[in-house]
């Protein structure tokens, strides 16, 4: 029986993970890819909650067809250390929604990773993450687009907002685009900021009170992920983000 | 209704509020007036309780309870109402949902049961359409987008949902146009004219107090009321200015 290699920090991927809760995850979890296939012109929709105490690590890797559609919304909001990976490949004119947030307190670190292979023309994605973090803990995303030389008309957009709600919190972001077709649209943000004080000054005198205030606020930041989810789904997924903030010792 | 007592102030360890003392009884309207920096946005946030302003000296009374004890949100539930002179901008935040939230939480603090939404809907239409509003405003975020005179009507129509006993209204008038200054002052004399009301207006200009006529003026220069009178002071300033009348 040979046991598996963990990866180290040196590896880009793996740069901002907890490498010594890797140790504690089941065998054989960092190779468990679940594999989706969505066939020529069909569309999939499906929304992934990580909430789990121990560490936990869920790897996609998606297939789109010609003209595929797939719509993935997640929240990441362990206890321990959480991770999901992402790994799509884009057939031609397939279109790749995402919408993710990590949130959460404690010293745990909650991780986003995802890589676009946009390898056939005229595909499209759009990716926004945001992250919400407290305490010691830390919130990272990594998006890598790969551009393919022939994968002309590519439009690949990735939005990442960091919302620190305490000293002490971290968030880290790294687009990683690698573009060798000429003809393409590739956008990256990234912006990690504090709670809008003045907002909540506002918020306060009109009679709102601080937890409640700070909850609308989180409410409206990490509404973006999932504006792009059908109606029910988003509410729900906000719904559980903000699960994580109630009872939050702020 | 408020009594502020040699009150004294400062933010970033500079002295702002120098003993200043003033007592508002209900059914009452005062004017404050004063040259720039003489410390009118910090009295109005001092009341307030906004974030880095310290009281080093002197107390405030609001309907027999210690004001600059409650926080802010308690303030709010208390009955006292701060219309900013720069209102926050919230984006992602319905006027609505914020207002519904806003009244309800201070319903709740005052042991009163939430609104329903119905109901509070019906009650934001009325003061929008007191303030000439459209409905189609409150329903986008807050103040995003506004222009300045939009801003400050939303105020208004804030001051109208929430209906405080006090309201300390922060250059309310400035940024408004000819109509849009009409419209508010008509605004604040619906909302707030009243025997068990008071307002304390802040203002640079006399031309709001043409709308909303104050039974007091004062004028606030380096942190203290230096002059009070009755409505002819406000005139007298302006035509003549503060320093010729605060002198």
């Amino acid at each position: 029986m040979t046991v598996a290699t963990l990866p180290t920090s040196k590896a880009e991927e793996w740069r901002y993970a907890d490498i010594p809760a890797l140790a504690r995850l089941d065998p054989g979890a960092l190779d468990d890819w679940h594999a989706i296939t969505v066939p020529a012109g069909e569309s999939l929709a499906d929304t992934l909650v990580l909430a789990s105490a121990a560490p936990d690590v869920r790897r996609l890797r998606l297939t789109l067809g010609a003209g595929a559609r797939a719509e993935l919304f997640a929240v990441v909001a362990g206890g321990d250390y959480a991770r999901l990976d992402i790994d799509v490949t884009m057939g031609r004119a397939a279109h790749f929604e995402f919408g993710g947030v990590t949130i959460g307190g404690g010293d745990a670190v909650r991780e986003i990773v995802t890589r676009l292979r946009h390898a056939q023309p005229d595909a499209t994605s759009n990716q926004v993450v945001r992250a919400v973090h407290w305490g010691q803990a830390t919130g990272n995303f990594l998006g890598r687009v790969d551009v393919a030389r022939h994968a002309q008309k590519t439009d690949a957009a990735q939005d990442f907002k960091g919302l620190l709600l305490e000293r002490g919190a971290a968030a880290n972001a790294r687009p990683e685009l690698e573009i060798y077709a000429d003809d393409v649209k590739c956008a990256h943000g990234a912006a990690i900021g504090q709670m809008d004080e003045a907002a909540r000054f506002y918020m306060a005198s009109r009679g709102i009170a601080p937890d409640a205030a700070r909850a609308l606020l989180v409410r409206a930041f990490i509404a973006d992920a999932f504006a792009a989810a059908e109606a029910e789904a988003g509410e729900a997924l906000l719904e559980t983000a903000l699960a994580a903030l109630e009872g939050a010792a702020l | 209704m408020l009594v502020i007592d040699n009150l004294h102030a400062e933010i970033d360890g500079k002295q702002i509020l120098n003993g200043l003392t003033l007592t508002v009884n209900a059914g009452e309207v005062h004017a404050i007036m004063g040259p720039n920096g003489a410390g009118k946005s910090t009295l109005a946030y001092v009341l307030g309780g906004r974030p880095g302003y310290e009281v080093t000296g002197g107390s405030v009374t609001f309907m027999g309870q210690d004001l600059l004890e409650l926080e802010p949100h308690e303030r709010a539930a208390a009955g006292f109402f701060l219309g900013f002179q720069y209102p926050v901008e919230i984006p992602g935040v319905s006027n609505v949902q914020f207002l519904r939230e806003a009244l309800n939480s201070q319903r709740k603090a005052r042991g009163q049961e939430p609104l329903s939404g119905g109901d509070f809907l019906k009650l934001a239409r009325e003061k929008a359409g007191l303030l000439k509003m459209d409905m189609d405003m409150l329903k986008r975020p807050v103040n995003v987008g506004f222009s300045g005179g939009e801003k400050k009507r939303n105020e208004m129509v804030q001051m109208g949902i929430l209906d405080p006993s006090f309201a300390v209204l922060d250059e309310t008038d400035s940024g408004l146009d000819i109509d849009a200054l009409r419209i508010v002052g008509e605004g604040i004399n619906a909302i707030m004219r009243s025997p068990d009301k008071a307002v304390l207006l802040i203002t640079h200009y006399q031309r709001l107090l043409d709308y909303v006529k104050p039974d007091h003026v004062h004028v606030l220069a380096k942190g203290r009321i230096v002059k009070s009178g009755g409505p002819d002071l406000a005139l007298e300033l302006e035509s003549e200015g503060y320093e010729a009348v605060a002198a």
